[in-house]
């Protein structure tokens, strides 16, 4: 490979290809004290072969010089921004406090998978021989590592206004819900280069980062959120690039070799229902959190996943790739996602690092109109139960710890096909202990790479062994307030039901709503 | 799918082995039909606890004595099931006599009740 002569030529002005050719390719070189496999050891051990790099293309064509003069003026429009929030009191202008427990959610959840994706393809540009590829995974480090800062920086507005904010990377490595996007960063960026590519760039990047990135940024825009809007436009084209990358990957390694589709295949089975499990929180918080609603998680997915996927499997089939496994079962489970999921954070609200609120009449009218197969059904009389239970001042919370998946890691709280009231669980036995799923698709990816699967760190069960507790601290004897500690959950301040807490007398005392009758005049 | 470190001779960590409990073991235990309890509950046992003190003991401080139908629940009817298959539990013999070993996962069936008002819930 890099056979080409790319000394520059004299006394011309370089066209934008022969740049690109320079500053990439031209930068590539082959090892001689080692030799190459040995500097690339990852590579064949996946089983995908890969007979020229020199056919990756990158559709871009961006050198790094030009790339850091974009992302500069991108930073100066962000920043020019932010500090207009801040002078402004821009958190003052979103349709109602409850908005900001999407953002705590997005925080403790996705800013961290940023930071995760950094390191991944940070760890990618170094396994691949070919200067085209080992760039563009570069630059995407590069890029996430600035998705982190820009949310970390936009979002510190509200953590001075909002509570539940103050900690996202302890919250991430500890509280319970987050280690379902934890382990699916951690599955990815401990597997071989060619899963972790697929994983990230295709199967979360081009396949479903509509669902995450469109529910959040419309969320905030239809909620008054300029902070969050300014930081989602700032990467909008960044991810732009990164789609491109993750199509360009797939198509690269599925042309070099007939022998790559079948790995490709497995690899997209297990990342489409990773990161479909993953966006159930996405589902709950379009369709119970937004103030504001954009679109129900039915509609989402029905756009983005069925429509949007199924062209774009349309166009990969000529390389002998199909759907992903079990995609039909995730249309189905479309009626039922977000009502499952915000069940369990009303169960479990005591344990949240955000407030779960009971859905208004107008929400609950808004559910039955989206939902009209499974709302009034199975869903509405749950919550006016909850509501009769409240207004006796029994609110339910759950004092029991759940039953979790092995590979997802989200408590067994989804229901079976043809019957939503029955929990949906799979088991197997593997070298004599029992292992629990909440889906066929969990058990499937467990049954491929037992060994990796047997270490997850599961929350409920660490709890159980006595290992939540926060270091140096006192054990308090009761697991549920150690536990909590140990999270770096504010007990009766970050958690509980929106109503009563201090991010509601805050917020009704700044809007001159104030429920509370002001003192007698003297 | 296998990296150096997966083709070290190095036994797999398995973290939840009954040994890191402490002489307990877990026992998984849902109530099929009612959702309100979001998923099936897991409990922290010793191996020698009799039946009898799950139903007598346990389940009374669980999510499961919150749900309104509880009180109705009429134990001589209940049908119990270890995870899929039918099963018949001895309230005075211990868990480990009857093979409800560490991860078992028992259900339990009250065809009387059907959650909130009829939803499953
Ligand atoms: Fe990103
Ligand atoms: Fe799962």
């Amino acid at each position: 490979m890099n056979t080409q002569d790319t000394r520059r030529p004299t006394g011309k002005k370089l066209s934008l290809k022969e740049k690109y050719a320079l500053m990439t390719r031209g930068l590539g070189w082959d090892t001689s004290y080692e030799p190459m496999d040995k500097a690339f050891d990852q590579l064949g051990l996946e089983g995908i072969k890969i007979h020229d790099w020199d056919k990756w293309e990158d559709p871009f064509r961006l050198t790094m010089d030009a790339y850091w003069k974009y992302q500069a003026e991108k930073e100066r429009k962000l920043y020019a921004v932010l500090d207009a929030f801040q002078q402004n009191n821009g958190h003052l202008n979103i349709s109602d406090a409850r908005y900001v427990n999407t953002l705590k959610l997005f925080f403790t959840g996705i800013t961290p998978a940023e930071y995760n994706a950094h390191r991944l393809f940070a760890m990618l540009g170094r396994q691949f021989p070919g200067p085209g590829a080992a760039i563009a995974c570069q630059m995407q480090a590069v890029d996430e590592l600035r998705h982190v800062q820009t949310q970390i920086h936009s979002i510190s507005q509200y953590n001075k206004y909002f509570n539940g904010l103050h900690d996202h990377t302890v919250m991430n490595d500890r509280l319970w819900y987050l280690s379902v996007p934890k382990s699916f960063f951690e599955d990815a960026i401990s597997s071989g280069p060619f899963e972790q590519i697929i994983a990230i760039s295709f199967a979360l990047e081009y396949l479903l980062t509509n669902l995450v990135f469109m529910p959040f940024m419309s969320g905030a825009a239809y909620n008054g959120d300029m902070a969050t809007v300014t930081f989602g436009f700032s990467s909008q084209s960044d991810e732009a690039r990164h789609m491109t990358l993750g199509l360009e990957c797939i198509k690269f390694v599925l042309e070099q070799d007939p022998g790559n589709a079948a790995i490709i295949q497995r690899y997209l089975d297990k990342w489409f229902w990773r990161g479909y499990k993953v966006l159930g929180l996405v589902s709950m918080m379009l369709d119970y959190m937004l103030p504001k609603k954009v679109m129900s998680w039915k509609e989402a997915w029905e756009i983005y996943f069925v429509q949007n996927g199924g062209s774009l499997f349309n166009d990969l089939s000529r390389y002998g790739l199909r759907m992903p496994k079990y995609w039909e079962q995730s249309v189905a489970e479309a009626e039922h996602l977000s009502h499952q999921t915000w069940n369990a954070f009303y169960n479990f609200s005591g344990a949240a690092a955000f407030h779960v609120w009971l859905p208004s009449d107008e929400d609950m009218a808004w559910l039955a109109e989206k939902y009209p197969n499974t709302f009034d059904q199975h869903y509405r009389p749950r919550i006016e139960h909850y509501r009769k239970l409240q207004a006796e001042g029994k609110r339910y919370y759950n004092p029991s710890l759940p039953m979790l998946c092995q590979t997802c890691q989200t408590p067994l709280i989804f229901t079976e096909m043809d019957d939503p009231t029955r929990t949906s669980h799979r088991q197997l036995e593997h070298d004599g202990d029992t292992y629990h799923f909440c889906s066929d698709g969990c058990r499937d990816i467990f049954a491929g790479q037992p060994d990796k699967y047997v270490s997850a760190w599961l929350p409920a069960h660490q709890i159980l062994q006595g290992n939540c507790v926060e270091p140096g601290a006192e054990a308090a004897g009761d697991p549920g307030a150690d536990a909590l500690r140990y999270f770096h959950v504010v007990a009766g301040q970050d958690n509980l039901d929106y109503e009563g807490s201090p991010d509601e007398a805050n917020w009704l005392r700044w809007k001159g709503l104030d429920k509370t009758p002001p003192a007698a005049a003297a | 799918m296998h990296t150096h470190a997966q083709q070290t001779s190095v036994p797999p960590l398995v973290r939840d082995r009954v040994d890191n409990f402490h002489g307990q073991q877990l026992l998984y235990v849902g109530w099929d039909h009612h959702t309100m309890i979001c998923a099936p509950i897991a409990l922290l046992v010793s191996p020698e606890l009799r039946f009898g003190e799950v139903i007598d003991d346990l389940l009374p401080a669980s999510a499961f004595a919150l749900h309104p139908e509880w009180p109705q629940i009429d134990w001589a009817r209940v049908e119990w099931l270890l995870a899929d298959r039918p099963f018949t539990p001895e309230r005075s013999a211990t868990l480990a006599a009857q093979g409800l070993g560490h991860k078992a996962y028992l259900r339990l069936r009250t065809p009387a009740l059907r959650g909130i008002a009829g939803s499953g819930a």
